[in-house]
């Protein structure tokens, strides 16, 4: 049966890219999870069953995913998703503090969607930068040290819509050495 | 800094904060990248693989097993494939050194891979990295594309008939999958549940059930350094039995937390965080440090740590004694494990400390073995109830008991990374658990974070 899951040119030209690449079919699932979670957000039944149909397999080999990885997700996050790090290097630097700073500040209680499906916030395990704790990453970028004040700062900026351009805040990635 | 304290010798790490230094291919090329694979595909396999063991080489992902000991293990004789796999999925609480790796000096890595993989022979590589690091894969992604427009990677290396493509393949959040067994599973699209060895020993059923090695990032690196230098050269680096250098991540309560790379044994816990990280915060005492990741044992600040070592010779020594090396940290009765150190003052609530770890290894339990699975919730639920008032004098006895019966009671070494911090932090603060029962919320120090 056709499966009316519609997804752009460019996220099947990277799943046509990305199966091949493996001896075995299977080996692609997270792989292509991911492709179709980062265009829809999240990976839904119909996604599943579109998934498995590509790699040869049964929907429930997928949906065993989904449900058992941390970052795989049956339901969108909102449109700019807040992780921060709960695990004791960075609750030893003040980890705790900057959740419930954020939870007020974007008015959304961590492992939850605002309404408005603006902000989500994830108070989730280790996320490997525990020098520099407490670590925030917002989409795909890691900020560090973000404590005490400098939390409310860091959130006033993201809701502003100003963090991407600040000063105050570079991220790790922003801040590695570029050039040829 | 005290004068007697040693400086750092950047190997692993040299071009890492380098402001010159990018991590594309021009940049590893000016300094001599590469010309250390043109070395290896000059000798025979076997050959690479011996200096390898000569080099006496530990895996830097926790175990510390020598890994060229890993690579003689290989099952040739199957006429299987063979695979080469990196574990990238880095998430050992109080580890963050892979990361400054592959973000920084990402071909560094891949040399080191490819000489390892022609060194056992392997059909094909992977490097399994944590889903977390989406620029990290991005990077390793170019860089692998660098390297294949050199001839470095994939097909003919080198011009020679030697062929090995090297795909970067991400993970999910999960850290069971830093577990070699459970990522081989992850990279075969299933649920990251570990296999039982014996028999699944990935060295003889591994990947697709072929024979393969998993290396940790920084191990395979070292690969690159001991083939430029020799694996007798190389065996001079730090101690006997103790080779090479450590990049140790110091994380928690001290004043400059970070990354150092130092010879192994070069120096003690004391000058690392005294010295080398400025110390602790003003005003502050040290009450504890879990040395090797929060699976490792933790130390007590006061404690006596005697015994008699390898090589005979009687030690007594306080937590700041501690030679920083494997087998240090193991004679004190815990680890090195993965290189995290984290440092813990007197401001600390112990059983909150507590409390954090058990409700990270109740999160990850793949949850197929019950002593785990369930051990790990109610370890989790009891340390969680002693911080939110509801602590009882006997909850620190009925914490040894859950932890005892995980320990040795698993298909993977998960049960005692969850089992050794309860162990370890009940029986040395047993007095902090049990006081917890006479506590009101009005005795807390203003000072001291909340943990859970």
């Amino acid at each position: 049966m056709e499966n009316s899951l519609k997804l752009s040119d460019q996220t099947l030209s990277k799943i046509d890219e990305v199966v091949p690449k493996y001896p075995e079919k299977r080996s692609a699932a997270l792989m292509v999870i991911h492709l179709v979670q980062d265009e829809l957000g999240a990976v839904n039944d119909l996604a599943c069953e579109w998934i498995a149909q590509r790699l040869n397999l049964q929907p429930i080999n997928i949906k065993e995913l989904i449900t058992f990885y941390p970052m795989l997700r049956e339901k969108p996050w909102g449109r700019k998703h807040v992780r921060v790090c709960r695990t004791l290097p960075c609750a030893l630097r003040g980890s705790y503090a900057t959740c419930k700073t954020f939870e007020k500040k974007f008015g959304v209680k961590e492992g939850h969607v605002r309404e408005d499906g603006e902000y989500s916030l994830e108070f989730m395990e280790c996320l490997a930068d525990c020098g520099q704790g407490p670590v925030v990453i917002v989409d795909e970028k890691t900020y560090e040290n973000i404590e005490g004040e400098r939390a409310d700062s860091f959130a006033d900026l993201l809701l502003d819509g100003k963090l991407e351009n600040s000063e105050q805040f570079k991220s790790y990635e922003d801040s590695l050495i570029e050039g040829e | 800094m005290n004068e007697q304290t040693p400086k750092e010798r950047r190997i692993i790490l040299k071009h890492a904060d380098d402001p010159t230094y990018s991590n594309r291919i021009s940049c590893y090329l000016r300094e001599g990248g590469y010309e250390v694979l043109k070395k290896a595909f000059g000798m025979k396999p076997e050959e690479v693989g011996e200096e390898v063991l000569k080099s006496g080489v530990r895996g830097r992902g926790g175990a510390g097993f020598p890994a060229g000991m890993k690579w003689k293990f290989l099952d040739r004789k199957s006429g299987k494939p063979i695979y080469l796999i990196c574990n990238a999925d880095e998430s050992e609480p109080g580890t963050f050194k892979d990361r400054q790796i592959m973000y920084k000096d990402p071909h560094q890595l891949i040399e080191g891979m490819m000489i390892a993989a022609y060194a056992i022979g392997a059909k094909q590589a992977f490097i399994y990295i944590r889903a977390e690091f989406h620029e990290g894969a991005r990077i390793l992604n170019q860089a692998i594309t660098e390297a294949k427009e050199n001839g470095y990677c994939g097909d003919n290396i080198l011009g020679s008939e030697y062929s090995c493509d090297l795909v970067v393949h991400r993970g999910a959040g999960a850290y069971i999958c830093g577990e070699e067994t459970g990522l081989i599973e992850s990279l075969e699209g299933k649920r990251p549940n570990p296999r039982i060895k014996p028999p699944y020993f990935p060295a003889v059923l591994g990947l697709y059930q072929c024979p393969t090695i998993v290396n940790n990032v920084e191990t395979l690196c070292n690969v690159r350094h001991i083939i430029e230098m020799g694996g007798e050269e190389f065996s001079k680096i730090g101690k006997p039995n103790n080779t090479g250098t450590r990049i140790w991540c110091v994380s928690g309560q001290v004043m400059k937390p970070g990354y150092y790379e130092f010879e192994c044994g070069a120096l003690t816990m004391g000058q690392l965080i005294f010295d080398v990280c400025g110390g602790l915060l003003p005003g502050r005492s040290l009450k504890a440090v879990i040395p090797g990741g929060s699976s490792a044992k933790v130390l007590r600040a006061d404690e006596r740590f005697t015994g008699t070592l390898k090589d005979g010779s009687e030690f007594d020594w306080g937590l700041e004694d501690i030679p920083l090396d494997f087998d240090g940290p193991m004679a004190a009765g815990s680890m090195s494990g993965s290189g995290g150190i984290i440092v813990m003052d007197d401001t600390v609530d112990i059983v909150e400390a507590m409390a954090n770890i058990n409700a990270f290894y109740a999160h990850e339990s793949c949850g197929q073995c019950t002593p785990c699975r369930e051990g790990s919730l109610w370890m989790r639920k009891i340390t969680q109830r002693m911080c939110s008032g509801g602590a009882r004098e006997e909850d620190a006895d009925l914490l040894l008991s859950v932890a005892k019966q995980i320990e040795g009671r698993t298909i993977c070494a998960f049960g005692e990374a969850a089992a050794w911090p309860t162990q370890s932090f009940v029986t040395k603060f047993k007095d902090d658990f049990i006081k917890k029962a006479s506590e009101s919320s009005d005795d807390r120090n203003p000072q001291t974070l909340q943990l859970i």
